[in-house]
């Protein structure tokens, strides 16, 4: 390591600042947050999928004492803010005025004066609905007769919302037509939900007196926010403060703006008293940013053991409204990444997304924007492809990897991937695994009527969104910042465009200063969230805090680095060019003893400055990376299988990261163990759906499942280090790797227990009944 | 999350509490665990006028054996059935039901009785105590009434109680030495009510089954008495056969619906693969092993 | 069966005293408000957290008597003479509670939602168990959900915690 145990810079597993406050209970999340004088606000959901709104009573509410107004849609429209911006270029409704498009949507919202009183209310307001043929599946929202859901829509005269293609579909019709075999895989992967523990909120302030905005929200991108305040509810950007405190998980839930927010920020202007709204856990799942909901059709071409080709058709659940969060000019998001870890030459792809009448959302849940979706398929493909071919999985996937000499490579869709070392992954993945002797195992074990599986998933992600030509969100570029200011004392305050929601930035980042100019992470104060106090940056989401405001940090720190140099050589009374930096000190080359430290060149710098210097010591950089970085890894399961039941448990996971240089590999590991948690409950248990009326199953913690301390695993972690090439740390972003590599490591294993029997397939999530009913059919039933 | 008002008493004795409940109507309901109950409230799902709280009530948290079987108390939780030594062994089918119930924190607090007055067609307790035999002790204006829990449950959340009722005792009877028992319940995760559940109590008479109890969860409109199989065994040798085709009587006996857990055809696998299990396991607990 | 509030208040509220980390409160409160928001609002502690709306997750555990209850399933008006210890009570006057410094020594914790909770249950176990298995370590948590860590740490936290008590003999 290149610092000390005094310094621990990068790569020591320094134990987290942010802990002290947590396991006090002192943290300071959204809920916790108490004005004088506020008001709770409720929201009343719609019970209808989709439905014309006849009428709405709220005079009833209104009389309730305690109940301070009830506001519907057509209060909002008179101000112009019954409909919103997304951030995909459509509109949705804030409080709904013609119709109803989805259950659970907002209708109206009722500020009293706690929230057992707005509960109260919320039974009083009468809506009158005219049910409609709710649209429940996009197959059925792209027939020609179907209703059309988006009747607001001038010129929307079907449920179609996009069409996109990435790759060259000539060059892969050539592919296919020139294949000996084709392996063949539609297969949905269903709608999930990010489901953090906390929920989403906000206390809205709206000072009566100055006219400034104080928002206290469960934000992951507090600056993004803010400018989209200004422009939705036209309030001047100058006087909104967005602070976006504690937040309780957010794993992209926390990214789109929610009627909620928009509500509670106009009541508290129009009150002029400060409005909490804080949503229930019904109200999280059943409307706010949902994951996934993707079909998804994929064929691979096969010479011998060479693939050749990649074809693949999407077709997406939008919701009622487009508001995924996602770069602009990505309409499937990354997704065009799913030639994964393969050197594939020819692949194209075409993606439709349709409105039917579900929450609006897909983007979220530590997918890095669609590559959770690609490379589910392209490694359930190939797992169907070692199977169909007869070659082992593992070797399958070794035999077609992009190679290490082959980088920088550029792949059939486009994407230049910059680093990787993908068999070195796998060696060590299987190493750990005891791959041959488990093959053997599951052989015998065979014989004795016993199922075991063994699946094997190797990743490629992309993250770090991202250079400024390709990446923005609602036209904002995907830069990041750090703003550094040191003390005369030695002491440092970091403030940076990024939102931890438990990522532990307070650590890491102070460790970034720690490793470029020598000050120990305990001297640095990390601050985030405060639109008042931080630069502008897009927020954390999509595993881009490291790679981008990492950057930001690691420049804004040489900048002070480069100014201290010069301090020094004034204090040494030598040219700056003769002295050398290192871990916290500038010495003069060939005489060690003749050095300053940073804390006292900090001194110097508002004391005793060289001519023409100015005083002070801090910089600011706003970053914008050059490249994605190129995160990826082996994951490798053993389950067994109970053939009476069809229950699956996993005997052994085994994770092995390729994340580039680790700031701190503890809070690493953290987050690849919190990640291939949320990627087995997303294999196992987690989902939404429907009926066929619209009606949500799974919008209560009763029917949305969440893996607790008993089904979860233990994990086996390994790691080989690949630094990206343009990052100034070598690092790359790690957050959602295991949620993105893991689901199909999962389902690989299970279906690899029934593969001997012909099973190719097992739909996600794959609970004991569908794992029976495939085993009944397979003969292999109990 | 938050319930609609209401009043609330909580009584020093049965007979207060009888008689706030008298006063009450219909519009009251009896409060021990709240585990069941208080969710409902949150959710507004139940508004009940009034709440009557048993918990100050002395002597009801008391499990204990007495001449021929086993006495559970109103506010006997579940953890303490989890941790008692009583319920394992011959008794073991409510030993092994206890930690099965919900998640260790709602252990704490739910009751077995509660349980059974809520009635849900997805709960454990109702089908291990009906496959042991149990009845429930009542009291009511009119007195004391005993009710065999086949006839307590009579449809999802409807038990024959009267709302001025109040379960104050289940009573399990004595199944004697040579007696085991279990309860295998598939579930999505910990703290999710049961996909299927199968309990079973087996009593040997002479190196032959005296009594057995099957009884299912979640497979009907209510816990159900799996009647054919238990009839079949009785008095039966229990080899192989006995077993397979007592399981096949009880999956055939079962009513499930197809639902986001599984289809009908699944459950009722379940109850056939899990009848099977139950009875080779109760067999071994109740210290004997089937001929081969 | 519902009830209109404000119509007639008498009778929808009750007097309770309610010791919360050895502090006795008396007050007047409605019947219907939940333990959980006597807690965090009539008494400012807002380290217990509110993360579902069907007793399934947890976050909001606190010792009622000792023995773990999620203080969304049980009202105000239960815990009247009881003993209820939340997070804000684990540190002593000798400073943190051993589970406290093994959560942030095993990084037990990410985003610190679910840890009050975890926190309270683990002392709850090792007090019954002072030298639990892993096993019996993750179905004692079961009832407590945590999204960040994957429960590896968490689990490390109280092996630790239980070791270190061990050791003072407690």
């Amino acid at each position: 390591m290149a610092t000390t145990e005094e310094i621990r810079g990068l790569g020591h597993s320094v134990k987290r600042k942010e802990d002290a406050r947590f396991i006090r209970g002192m943290g300071n999340y959204v809920e916790d947050v108490t004005l004088p004088r506020m008001l709770h606000l409720e929201l009343l959901r719609s019970p209808y999928a989709h439905a014309a709104i006849k009428s709405i009573d709220t005079s009833r509410a209104e009389a309730l004492p305690g109940v301070v107004a009830v506001v519907t849609g057509e209060a909002l429209a008179a101000h112009n803010l019954a409909w919103m911006p997304t951030l995909s270029g459509d509109t949705q409704a804030v409080l709904a005025t013609d119709k109803v498009r989805f259950q659970g949507q907002e209708i109206a919202a009722v500020i009293a004066e706690t929230p057992y009183v707005a509960k109260d209310a919320l039974e009083l307001v009468e809506v009158d609905f005219d049910p409609l043929e709710a649209i429940t599946t996009p197959q059925r929202a792209l027939e020609a007769d179907a209703p059309v859901i988006r009747t607001d829509k001038e010129g929307q005269d079907s449920n179609a919302i996009y069409h996109w293609e990435a790759g060259d579909r000539e060059a892969t019709e050539r592919a296919f037509a020139e294949a000996d075999r084709v392996v063949e895989l539609s297969t949905f992967y269903p709608r999930c939900h990010p489901a953090p523990l906390e929920c989403c909120g906000c206390v809205a302030d709206v000072n009566p007196a100055t006219g400034k905005a104080t928002i206290y929200m469960t934000s992951q991108a507090p600056h993004a926010h803010r400018t989209l305040f200004a422009l939705v509810a036209g309030l001047p950007e100058h006087q909104i403060r967005i602070v976006s405190p504690d937040i309780g998980g957010g794993f992209g839930n926390k990214v789109p703006i929610y009627p909620g927010y928009v509500v509670a920020t106009a009541a508290s202007l129009l009150i002029g008293r400060p409005v909490k709204w804080i949503e229930d856990r019904t109200g999280n799942l059943i409307s706010t940013g949902f994951a996934r909901d993707y079909h998804m059709s994929g064929e691979l071409a096969l010479k011998g053991d060479r693939m050749t080709g990649l074809r693949v058709k999407l077709l997406s659940d939008n919701g009622a409204f487009f508001a995924d969060a996602q770069p602009s000019k990505y309409k499937a998001g990354l997704f065009h990444i799913v030639t994964g870890s393969y050197d594939i030459p020819a692949a194209f792809v075409e993606a439709d997304g349709a409105y039917t009448n579900k929450a609006p959302g897909g983007v979220a849940y530590r997918c890095s924007f669609r590559v959770t979706e690609a490379s589910y398929l392209i490694e359930r493909l190939v797992q169907s492809a070692a199977y169909e071919t007869g070659i082992d999985p593992a070797e399958l996937r070794r035999t077609n990897f992009v190679k290490k000499e082959q980088f920088p490579y550029t792949s059939a869709t486009g994407w230049e991937y910059d680093s990787g070392d993908y068999e070195a992954a796998l060696d060590l993945a299987l190493e750990k695994l005891g791959y041959e002797d488990l093959r053997r195992e599951q052989a015998e074990l065979r014989e004795q009527g016993k199922l075991i599986g063994i699946g094997v998933a190797s990743f490629t992600e992309v993250v770090g969104a991202g250079h400024g030509k390709h990446f923005d969100i609602a036209g904002l570029r995907m830069f990041d910042s750090a703003e550094l200011r040191v003390h005369p004392t030695g002491k440092a305050v970091l403030k940076l465009g990024v939102k931890s929601q438990g990522q532990g930035h307070e650590t890491t980042f102070a460790q970034i200063i720690a490793e470029e100019l020598g000050l120990p992470p305990e001297d640095v104060e990390v601050q985030e969230g405060d639109t008042d106090h931080t630069p502008y940056g897009l927020g954390t989401y999509a595993s881009r805090s490291t790679p981008v405001a990492g950057a930001a940090t690691a420049m804004v720190a040489r900048k002070v680095r480069a100014k201290a140099q010069k301090i020094a050589a004034h204090l040494l009374e030598a040219s700056p060019d003769d002295l050398e930096w290192e871990r916290g000190r500038f010495f003069v080359k060939g005489a060690p003893e003749k050095a300053k430290t940073i804390q006292e060149i900090a001194f110097a710098a508002y004391t005793d400055v060289p001519e023409g210097l100015e005083c002070g010591f801090e910089g600011v950089s706003y970053y914008d990376p050059p490249n994605m970085t190129f995160p990826f890894g082996t994951y490798a399961v053993v389950v067994e299988v109970d053939r009476g039941t069809g229950e699956w448990k996993v005997r052994r996971c085994v994770a092995v990261d390729d994340c580039g240089v680790r700031i701190n590999p503890m809070i690493v590991e953290g987050q690849i163990m919190g990640g291939l948690t949320e990627g087995y409950g997303i294999a196992a248990m987690e989902l939404i759906t429907f009926d066929e009326d619209g009606n949500c199953i799974g919008a209560n913690f009763m029917d949305y499942l969440l893996p607790t301390s008993w089904e979860t695993p233990n994990f086996e972690l390994g790691e080989t280090v690949t630094p990206s090439p343009h990052h100034p740390l070598g690092a790359k972003g790690v957050g959602e790797s295991a949620t993105v590599g893991s689901p199909a490591a999962f389902v690989n294993a299970v279906v690899d227990a029934l593969a001997h029997a012909g099973v190719r397939n097992l739909e996600m999530p794959v609970t004991s009944d569908k794992v029976w009913q495939a085993l009944a059919e397979a003969g292999l039933a109990e | 999350m938050y319930p609609a008002s209401f009043e609330y008493q909580a009584p020093a004795s049965i007979d207060e509490a009888l008689t706030i409940l008298e006063r009450y109507g219909d519009e009251a309901k009896v409060l021990a665990g709240g585990q069941s109950l208080l969710p409902l409230m949150k959710l507004r799902f139940a508004s009940p006028r009034a709440l009557v709280d048993l918990n100050r009530i002395e002597g009801l948290g008391e499990l204990f054996e007495d001449n021929g079987g086993l006495m559970i108390g109103a506010l006997v939780r579940h953890a303490q059935c989890e941790r008692a030594e009583l319920l394992r062994g011959r008794y073991g089918v409510l030993g092994d039901a206890a930690p099965q119930i919900s998640d260790p924190i709602v252990r704490n607090w739910g009751t077995v009785a509660g349980s059974l007055a809520h009635a849900d067609p997805q709960g454990d307790w109702g089908s291990a105590l009906m496959a042991a035999g149990a009845e429930l002790q009542a009291r009511g204006p009119d007195g004391t009434r005993t009710i065999p829990l086949d006839e307590l449950f009579q449809g999802p959340f409807t038990t024959s109680l009267e709302p001025t009722e109040i379960a104050v005792w289940v009573r399990v009877p004595d199944p004697g030495p040579n007696a085991g028992g279990t309860y295998l319940k598939l579930e999505r995760k910990v703290g999710d009510f049961a996909t299927v559940g199968v309990a079973v109590q087996l009593s040997f008479d002479n190196g032959k089954v005296g009594r057995a109890g099957i009884a299912l969860t979640g497979v009907g409109p209510c816990n159900l008495r799996a009647t054919a199989a238990e009839e079949a065994l009785a008095g039966a040798e229990l080899d192989d056969d006995a077993i397979r085709s007592a399981a096949d009587l009880a999956a055939k006996g079962a009513d499930p619906r197809s639902d986001v857990r599984g289809s009908a055809d699944y459950k009722r696998n379940i109850v056939r693969v899990f009848t099977e299990r139950g009875l080779r396991k109760a067999a071994e607990a109740a210290g004997r092993r089937e001929e081969p | 069966m519902t009830q209109t509030v404000g119509v007639d208040v008498a009778g929808l509220t009750s007097p309770v005293t309610v010791t919360v980390n050895g502090e006795a409160r008396s007050t007047e409160v409605e019947n219907r408000l939940l333990l959980v928001h006597f807690l965090r609002q009539t008494m400012g502690l807002t380290g217990t957290h509110v993360g579902c709306d069907t007793s399934g997750c947890g976050a909001c555990t606190v010792l009622v008597d000792g023995v773990p209850a999620k203080s969304c399933t049980m009202l105000a008006v239960q815990a009247d003479g009881r003993q209820v210890t939340t997070v804000e009570g684990l540190a002593g006057a000798g400073g943190l509670h051993a589970i406290q410094t093994a959560f942030h020594e095993e990084h037990g914790l990410q985003c610190g939602f679910c840890t009050p909770g975890m926190m309270l249950t683990a002392t709850a176990l090792l007090a019954d168990n002072p030298d639990p298995s892993e096993e019996e370590i993750r179905w004692a948590l079961s009832g407590n959900i945590c999204r960040c860590t994957g429960y590896v740490n968490i689990v490390k936290a109280v092996q630790a915690a239980g070791a270190a008590l061990r050791e003072e003999g407690r």
